[in-house]
């Protein structure tokens, strides 16, 4: 895409997460737990034109490097995303995101009847499987939509 | 393999199972030689929900290892009913007890449990989860007849919510073993299951019908289709109905088949087939004794070990 398209302008230092799957930019910013809170600056692109993708969504956020374990859990609802590390406006460091073994805390099992929804002292806990999570506890399956299980405020 | 809890059949090995089946042959065989095996020590009974044939044969199996039991007694009765948590009544319980078995309403209970003590906890049923040592008992059953490779065992019934289908389905994926399942639509196995037996490899079908299956059968198991399952009494009735076992229904198997159920149940078996060399289900909750009894030696032989 050229400059004269852009409908994000450029960021002098912080994170642009690219080729977000189209609708998914608001939980991406839901699961790494930016609100715009803590003053930084947070621009989304959303249904973007992508050669990959089709569309795309694309999020920036000013002043802000993500850590490795904030790039995993991102590869949940956005395999396909790629990491852009800005310094100065430029990209410093590129890479795409790997799936982790295991999420914990950050979805809650959509099995009513799981434990991890009674009140009990655990966080929720899901392995990574081929395609989808799965619930460390009572063996749940998720594989659609796993971005509506996530429990965090969004 | 070591197995400091009992959670899920699906943690089980071939050569785990077969220890124990095993053990658990030696104990039938002289079970007074098992007397004094673990005298003195504690077997915390905690059951969240009801259960006659699990509890008592637990409480009969630790008994005649020498040592003794403590119950938590009904929910009622405890300070579960005070908004104790799970969590803290096994950490409690553990300090009474040198292992603990354990019943529960929620999927995944047991396994949360597991994480917050060091005795050994089995899980005794945990809501529509698991049930392992059940499916211990079940494959005692099953192999004393026709040994555990080269079968065909038909699973009928409530295949949803059925925790004891699903421990024996995982298990039997060990085995030689064609599995057919066979439920209305409604009822079929959950996805969890199918992709877990998927992945395993195992021989796998599913049937609305048991008439096309039934002939060749080495086992059929049956369990209880529930009235809560279905919210219409008309509905629930026609289907039971489709789903039960009689003399008639059973001219079409071979005379060696095996009728087992984990039990109790309504009348999903006609009281007349308990007295054909079909029925193994009174056989198979008698032999919960020697199968607890021989998972218990097991469990605490490795704590003490340990300690």
């Amino acid at each position: 895409m050229s400059d004269h398209e852009l409908r994000v302008s450029k960021i002098r230092n912080g994170t642009v997460i690219d080729h977000v799957a189209a609708g998914q930019a608001l939980n991406v910013l839901a699961i790494l737990g930016i609100d715009g809170s803590e003053g930084e600056g947070v621009s989304i692109g959303m249904n973007v034109p992508s050669d990959r993708l089709g569309r795309k969504d694309v999020v920036k956020v000013e002043d802000r490097e993500l850590s490795q374990s904030e790039v995993e859990v991102l590869s949940l609802i956005a395999p396909e995303a790629s990491i852009n590390i800005i310094r100065d406006y430029d990209v410093v460091e590129k890479s795409r995101v790997d799936r982790p073994d295991t999420v914990t805390g950050l979805l809650s099992c959509p099995n009513r009847n799981c434990i991890t929804n009674d009140n009990e002292p655990i966080a929720s806990k899901f392995g990574v499987v081929a395609d989808g999570v799965r619930c460390a506890y009572c063996g749940d399956i998720v594989r659609d939509d796993i971005a509506a299980h996530l429990d965090v405020q969004s | 393999m070591r197995q400091d809890h009992l959670i899920s059949a699906a943690n089980l090995s071939r050569e785990s199972i077969e220890a124990v089946l095993d053990r658990a042959a030696a104990i039938d065989a002289d079970p007074a030689a098992y007397r004094q095996r673990h005298a003195g020590a504690v077997l915390a009974l905690c059951f969240f929900e009801p259960s006659t044939r699990t509890k008592m044969s637990f409480d009969t199996a630790m008994k005649r290892l020498g040592g003794t039991t403590v119950d938590m007694g009904t929910v009622e009765s405890s300070s579960v009913k005070k908004g104790e948590t799970l969590a803290d009544t096994v950490r409690v319980v553990e300090g009474y007890a040198d292992a603990i078995v354990l019943r529960h309403p929620s999927e995944g209970a047991a396994k949360m449990a597991s994480e917050f003590v060091d005795v050994p906890l089995v899980n005794a049923g945990d809501g529509a989860g698991q049930h392992p040592s059940q499916t211990l008992l079940d494959l005692y059953t099953i192999r004393e007849r026709a040994g555990l490779d080269d079968l065909s065992v038909g699973i009928m019934g409530d295949l949803k919510y059925g925790r004891t289908v699903h421990s024996l389905a995982h298990a039997l994926t060990n085995f030689d073993v064609r599995q057919h399942f066979i439920s209305p639509e409604s009822l079929r196995l959950p996805r969890n299951v199918r992709f877990d037996l998927h992945e395993s490899g195992a021989q796998v079908r599913e049937h609305t019908d048991l008439d096309a299956v039934l002939p060749e059968l080495d086992v059929l198991y049956v369990t209880r289709i529930q009235r809560e399952r279905f919210p219409d009494e008309n509905e629930y009735h026609a289907i039971a109905g489709e789903y039960r076992i009689d003399e008639e229904t059973l001219d079409a198997a071979r005379d060696d088949l095996s009728v087992m159920h984990p039990l109790p149940r309504v009348d999903e078996i006609a009281p007349e087939v308990d007295d054909t060399e079909y029925a193994r289900y009174f056989e198979q909750a008698h032999n919960g004794v020697p199968v607890r009894m021989a998972l218990l030696d097991e469990l605490l032989t490795q704590a003490e070990a340990e300690r």
